[in-house]
């Protein structure tokens, strides 16, 4: 099946996400899997201030790219197509923000069954 | 002869195209593919019909021929297929387009084909990959153009005004996300097909309304345009039948084609709603549209579409500007607005409340919008505000607001109406502030 990264952007800072929250992404892969869909992996990011960026020789703190709604964690699904990954991607829980969902390179596509 | 088989092969592209090629795709599960080897099929009609006669069903041999030429493409090991992902076809879905099989609609068949060799009309699938939410509106109808309506990528360009190599990185770009991010050929789930069905009945209006009035140039209607965003529309309704909207969208095409003849004057001038000959509109399209719209409005709660295309009916069936049913198009306005708020309708619906409540009510309505800042840049907000003015009796303010509009439109037949416009109202100017109620 093909891969996804849901890239999940967040205002609220990680230590003060509530702790449904915190509850709901713990359920998350279980809400995945039993809608036809896998997560290979998961990462949850420390806060864009905790950043350093490296831009040819010159080091700077912060995060890469400023934007209102930090970059707070990424995971990779594995769904039949964007459709799928879209609706798997809709559970993820958000206070205020968005994911954005990128198709990862060289993935394989499923034969037809 | 040759001319007769030339124009078989036309109208089978302009008939066809999106039946071929979305049964071809199933094939190649590659959109480039699939184009080279409907291409290839078109231009092999051209001898092979002319040396054995035009076949009784143009659509069916064109689709085998496209699809042999791409299976013998895959055998040779085409190397399209290493680049990038196949299209996903989900399984357990192939019985969806099947049902309909060849000729759904009429246009299109297969009799010469066993049930094991019926090819499914997948052209819905082909819609619905191009419309898909994942892709920027101007990608989908671009795309459209391209795979749905088999426009070639030069005449896309022409059409929305942009350089072909522009208008061909896009379609390409367009191509490359479907295949990479893994847009399925599929027609959506039941439970997001209105969502789904609304992008692609946009993308229908959208062309349409760019054949209707082309942003720029010196013809008003694009023909070829507005009869392909007809065409889609009728084809639409015909594989969704239950769909409501997809009949309001039809009816809501109708009307305006209906009224096409009279857009404009022997010169090729803009004519006005009120001045247009009536008598010229197509009844027999009316007909058709309220037949549409009527059927649609008893389903249920009526959507944007449908509303549209029942407000357009009211106008087509006037006698005459004056002897409209305001009071009923300014009640469909509200009800369209509460389906669809959007700053152009509220607009339109200022331009009914004017003829229901006088100039004075539309103007103030008018004036609201313009304050909310959404339509900046819209040209038939200043020349809506100066027809207001105008019949205010404020000439001089009528008359800026004409040069406004003015400003903000590339059409050529539409730039003369306006500057005709600013120029008559320049004349009496200095009575308008007298005037002012």
């Amino acid at each position: 099946m093909p891969q996804y990264a849901v890239l999940l952007y967040e205002r609220v800072p990680p230590e003060e996400l509530p702790q449904e929250v915190m509850d709901a992404h713990m359920a998350l892969p279980g809400k995945i899997r039993a809608a036809g869909g896998r997560e290979i992996a998961g990462l949850a990011l420390q806060p864009a201030a905790t950043a350093t960026s490296i831009r040819g020789e010159l080091l700077t703190d912060g995060p890469f790219i400023e934007t209102k709604e930090e970059l707070a964690g990424v995971f990779v699904i594995e769904a039949r197509d964007l459709d799928h990954a879209l609706a798997l991607a809709r559970m993820t829980p958000i206070v205020e923000g968005g994911v954005e969902v990128r198709p990862l390179l060289g993935f394989e596509v499923a034969e037809e069954g | 002869m040759s001319g007769e088989v030339a124009a078989a092969v036309a109208e089978a592209h302009r008939r066809e195209w999106a039946f071929v090629l979305a049964a071809t795709v199933r094939v190649t599960r590659d959109l480039d593919a699939a184009e080279e080897s409907v291409q290839d099929a078109y231009v092999s009609a051209l001898t092979a019909w002319a040396r054995d006669g035009v076949p009784a069903r143009p659509g069916a041999w064109l689709t085998t021929a496209a699809r042999r030429n791409a299976l013998n493409a895959l055998q040779r090991g085409s190397t399209l297929r290493a680049k990038l992902p196949l299209l996903i076809e989900p399984a357990g879905e192939e019985s969806l387009g099947g049902g309909l099989g060849p000729g759904g609609d009429g246009a299109s068949g297969g009799a010469e084909y066993d049930a094991a060799d019926a090819i499914p009309d997948d052209r819905l699938r082909l819609v619905f990959v191009c419309c898909h939410p994942a892709l920027a509106r101007e990608a989908q109808v671009a795309l459209t153009l391209r795979l749905v309506c088999g426009v070639a990528t030069p005449d896309v360009a022409h059409a929305f005004l942009v350089s072909e190599p522009t208008m061909a990185a896009r379609i390409t770009r367009a191509k490359k996300k479907i295949a990479a991010a893994g847009i399925p050929y599929a027609v959506p789930a039941a439970e997001e097909l209105p969502q789904r069905l609304d992008a692609a009945l946009t993308v229908v209006h959208l062309l349409s309304a760019t054949g209707h009035t082309a942003p720029s140039g010196e013809r008003l209607v694009r023909e070829e345009l507005a009869d392909r965003a007809l065409d889609l529309a009728r084809t639409l309704h015909a594989l969704l039948p239950a769909e409501h909207e997809a009949a309001g969208l039809l009816a809501l095409l109708l009307c305006h084609h209906a009224r096409r003849a009279t857009r404009t004057d022997a010169a090729g001038r803009l004519t006005r709603l009120e001045q247009q000959d009536r008598s010229r509109w197509d009844q027999a399209e009316i007909a058709e549209a309220d037949r549409l719209i009527v059927a649609a409005l008893r389903a249920g709660p009526a959507g944007r579409f449908t509303l549209q295309a029942a407000i357009a009916s009211l106008h087509a069936h006037a006698p005459s500007h004056a002897e409209t049913d305001w009071p009923q198009i300014l009640e469909l306005y509200d009800a369209l607005l509460r389906v669809w708020p959007s700053p152009v309708v509220a607009l339109n619906r200022a331009v009914a409340l004017a003829a229901v409540e006088g100039p004075a009510a539309g103007l103030t309505a008018v004036e609201a919008i313009e304050r909310d800042g959404r339509l900046a840049g819209y040209r038939y907000l200043p020349s809506t505000k100066a027809d207001l003015l105008s019949r205010l009796g404020r000439h001089a303010e009528a008359a800026d607001a004409y040069r406004a509009a003015l400003a903000l439109t590339d059409n050529g037949p539409e730039q003369e109406f306006l500057a005709a416009r600013a120029e008559e109202l320049r004349g009496r100017g200095p009575l308008s502030r007298g005037e002012r109620p």
